[in-house]
């Protein structure tokens, strides 16, 4: 009912202010993880997880709720879909320039990452130094979206959001 | 109720559920730092496909997640009998992983196109995490076959207890063919040989050879465990069975 007087966009700019519990400088929607807004009888959210097991999943949906209550928008329903699958092209310019900021080397474009495929190495330029010279040292990172890298100019490790 | 689909989605299901379970035992053990951190992370990825399926087992039974995952006798368990088995050493968790991985993968390619949309959509996210687990588990083999004398030797005594387990992945029963001919679920006999090609690949690179002994013991598909699943669900089922319907 509340949620009548919020547009689309008004409700996509506050969805702006709830940031991933995991990488705070980018936002759910920078990230791709809202995947679409309702406005009915109810707000419908949309979102989808990076990974099926992505444990933020649940906070996420909470600090949905706690952000559109704090503009008394009581009426929301959370949904969770699985298809279409999110990919890291769901990540927008936006957030693909913040991770690189926050000392994430963000994922390259095109989904098929064929490195997994082919077994040889992908280059990944270092966010603090843009080296191309930096190392996988581990497929798995300190989140099931991110590996671990170091740098072989400046010697700095860094997690590289994995391409899915 | 589909009682086969319901069937189908607890195999699926307890498949990860029990593997994310034996996983999630190397945390804080695991060799290194960074073998630490893949195998929970890992365990979490099949765990978020288990809670799907027992999300959606729970729907097929009008029963919540928590009950089908964590309220079921062993019987009712319909895991293969190799996620079962114990961690052992490194080698032997590796191994484990690399059967599974080399199963899952061609398995999820095929139920993309699944005609249930459940199912389906998890199998597309599933075949990218999974990629990820079998180039990890791959290369671990043949780092360790064709490493020092002794994680050669490690990883030959871990295929001794374990080869015979990897029969089972391509047990079919009436579930499978009354699915596999609605469109529903995957038809194993199409897997087993990209399996067998995998397995030899990784093999000959690791220098191990594939054992002779083509005797495989089944089971678990019809609730038949080995001694280990009471155990891991005594540890597993006792937050539920304790505190009735806790929530986190």
């Amino acid at each position: 009912m509340v949620s009548m007087n919020f547009s689309k966009q008004d409700i996509f700019d506050l969805l702006e202010e709830v940031k991933d519990p995991e990488i705070p400088v980018l936002s759910v929607v920078d990230l791709g993880v809202v995947r679409d807004v309702n406005i009915g009888e109810k707000l419908e959210v949309i979102i989808t997880p990076t990974y099926t097991g992505c444990p933020a999943m649940k906070v996420i949906e909470d600090d949905i709720r706690s952000k559109l209550l704090e503009h008394n928008i009581e009426n929301v329903e959370v949904k969770t879909v699985l298809s279409p699958a999110w990919t890291t092209d769901w990540i927008s310019e936006n957030g693909l320039k913040k991770l690189k900021e926050f000392g994430i080397a963000p994922p390259a474009k095109t989904t098929v990452d064929k490195s997994s495929l082919t077994g040889i190495q992908k280059e990944v330029e270092c966010p603090y130094c843009h080296s191309k010279n930096t190392e996988m040292k581990s497929q798995f990172g300190s989140t099931a979206c991110k590996a671990l890298y170091q740098c072989n100019d400046c010697k700095e490790p860094f997690d590289h959001f994995k391409c899915i | 109720m589909n009682k086969e689909l319901y069937e189908y989605v607890l195999r699926m299901g307890d498949d990860s559920l029990i593997l994310g379970q034996r996983l999630g035992e190397w945390c804080g053990h695991g060799p290194i730092l960074e073998e630490d951190i893949a195998l929970t992370n890992i365990a979490l990825d099949v765990l978020g496909q288990a809670r799907i399926l027992m999300d959606y087992a729970g729907k097929l039974t009008n029963k919540k997640e928590d009950e089908v995952a964590f309220l079921r006798e062993e019987r009712d368990y319909k895991n293969v009998l190799l996620v079962e088995q114990p961690n052992g050493d490194f080698a032997q968790t590796i191994l484990r992983q690399f059967f599974f991985d080399a199963f899952r993968l061609p398995f999820f390619k095929e139920l993309q196109n699944s005609k249930d949309e459940t199912l389906s959509g998890l199998a597309l996210k599933a075949v990218k995490e999974t990629t990820y687990h079998l180039q990890h588990s791959s290369n671990w083999v043949i780092r360790l076959g064709d490493g020092t004398d002794e994680s050669h030797q490690r990883l030959e005594t871990a295929l001794e207890d374990l080869w015979m387990f990897t029969g089972e992945f391509f047990y079919a029963d009436e579930v499978d063919t009354k699915l596999v001919n609605e469109g529903i679920a995957v038809d194993v006999n199409k897997i087993k040989p990209i399996w067998d090609a995998k397995v030899s690949e990784v093999f000959a690179q690791a220098k191990l050879q594939i054992p002779e002994n083509d005797w495989m013991q089944k089971g678990g598909r019809q609730g038949r465990h080995t001694e280990h699943l009471g155990f891991i669900l005594s540890e597993m089922q006792y937050m539920q069975r304790a505190y009735p319907g806790c929530e986190w």
